[in-house]
């Protein structure tokens, strides 16, 4: 997304090449265009574009890709952590 | 597989009857009208097929529609703006027109629903609780299970002979298409990212070019988010502004109403200029803003001000403009750190990292204003 680029050099995202069956699923699913499909393998050509949605990995149908997908929000973030603090689990909604 | 009768109005056709209660008599309670429902405004009619009659929508949004769209941008009722969810059609649609997935929030629904004139097709609503679809995507109540359990409940399979499913873009964090075809046969065709490109889309056989898997995220988009996020800091603000007013009080006689209000409006305008910097200046001025974290962002927007608080009055720096600016700053801070969950491409390893510094940063300047606040009115 021209314009907006977002810290660097941290995402979690991973792709295990050798597991990979050039599917194509997560250069169609990805919004920020993280993943190319060169021959019969998918390679990732802009890691720090990724926002860690984890479509790519969801839609991954032999779970070559490894994301920690999470909602990239401040107050989601304040309230795991607030949760982290409490001890306590269960879901967070942030919308 | 589908028959096709003549739709069967809503209600019956008028006929004239003598009335004594009012100019005339209303007409009778159409087929569809059942004790204990409503039917929608946006609903125009009732088609029927082999898994019951499906509700025809209208591809025009009425007044009622835009009223209720403004409400929900503005931050009211946002959390109870829903439709039931289920099957639903515009125009008509046979065993082999398409089938888009969506969320019941009603904003989008009717964002859908909008780009769909003169088209015929089945448009199947998922229960996601009245979020919208990437949220809830993310929730995976936009997900997998419910598409199957959705599928189920609608009776589609006897609605349509094909076994294909439109489902939108920023939904792929939910929906796991390799499972779904196991699961219940059907075949997820990814959909454009806006349901604005649904024309083209439908138009080129449903199939989404480049283009339409673009993000983007322009002045317009940015800044109808805005309203959402002030209302959202309404609350905790009117908290905040009235702790202020007592804080602003104390001093060597305890508590001096006099002195609050004259201190308190220093404050509060220092407080809600920092506000207004980091929830509307910092969205319309995004892309151009240095730094990457937003925080950053929140106080070089609000440094202007807290410059024109300290050189503006003709003081200088003194406790009681240091205390201030440092409102000032932390404000606009938070507030713009608190947009990322509102843009579509800040990752949470980011926002996580950002905030490690940012939260200490910005509970310093807090301190350090109450601090200042409070030693003040012993200094003269």
């Amino acid at each position: 997304m021209k314009g907006f680029r977002y810290i660097s050099d941290v995402v979690s995202l991973k792709l295990n090449e050798e597991v990979c069956i050039g599917c194509g699923n997560c250069e169609t699913v990805c919004p920020h265009q993280v993943f190319e499909l060169a021959g019969r393998k998918a390679r990732i050509i802009d890691r720090d574009g990724c926002m860690e949605c984890g479509a790519c990995a969801n839609n991954c149908p032999v779970d070559a890709i490894a994301v920690t997908p999470g909602v990239g929000c401040a107050t989601y973030v304040i309230k795991k952590w607030w949760q982290e603090i409490r001890g306590k689990e269960g879901p967070i909604t942030c919308c | 597989m589908v028959k096709h009768p003549p739709p069967i109005p809503i209600f019956e056709p008028h006929q004239d009857e003598v009335s004594c209660c009012g100019s005339s008599l209303a007409p009778p309670a159409g087929q569809h009208e059942r004790a204990g429902y409503t039917i929608c405004r946006f609903v125009d009619d009732f088609i029927e097929t082999d898994s019951g009659p499906v509700p025809r929508v209208a591809t025009r949004l009425s007044l009622y529609d835009k009223a209720g769209s403004i409400m929900v941008r503005l931050g009211a009722r946002r959390d109870s703006y829903r439709i039931a969810p289920g099957l639903y059609c515009v125009g008509n649609p046979r065993h082999d027109s398409p089938v888009l997935a969506t969320a019941n929030y009603k904003l989008t629904f009717d964002t859908v629903r909008r780009e769909l004139a003169g088209r015929d097709v089945w448009i199947l609503v998922l229960d996601t609780r009245g979020i919208n679809v990437w949220c809830a995507s993310a929730h995976k109540t936009f997900g997998t299970d419910e598409l199957i359990r959705m599928i189920g409940t609608s009776g589609l399979e006897k609605v349509v002979s094909h076994r294909q499913l439109v489902v939108p873009q920023l939904g792929a964090s939910g929906v796991n298409a390799p499972a779904l075809r196991k699961a219940c046969g059907f075949e997820v065709v990814w959909g454009p990212l806006r349901a604005s490109e649904l024309p083209r889309f439908l138009a080129a056989s449903c199939r989404a070019d480049p283009a339409m898997r673009k993000l983007s995220f322009k002045m317009a988009e940015r800044l109808v988010l805005a309203p959402v996020e002030l209302t959202m800091a309404l609350k905790p603000s009117l908290f905040i502004l009235a702790a202020m007013f007592f804080v602003s009080g104390l001093g060597p006689e305890f508590f001096s109403l006099k002195q609050a209000w004259a201190r308190w409006q220093f404050f509060a305008s220092a407080f809600l200029s920092g506000l207004f910097a980091g929830t509307i200046i910092v969205p319309a001025l995004l892309p151009w803003l240095p730094f990457r974290s937003f925080y950053l962002k929140g106080i070089v927007v609000a440094l202007p001000v807290a410059v024109a608080i300290v050189f503006g009055g003709g003081t200088g720096f003194s406790t009681e403009t240091i205390a201030q600016m440092l409102i000032c700053l932390s404000v606009s801070s938070y507030a713009a750190m608190n947009f990322t969950g509102a843009t579509p491409f800040a990752s949470p390893s980011g926002v996580e990292k950002e905030m490690r510094r940012a939260i200490p940063l910005q509970a310093g300047m807090v301190l350090g204003a109450l601090a200042l606040l409070l030693v003040q009115p012993f200094l003269r």
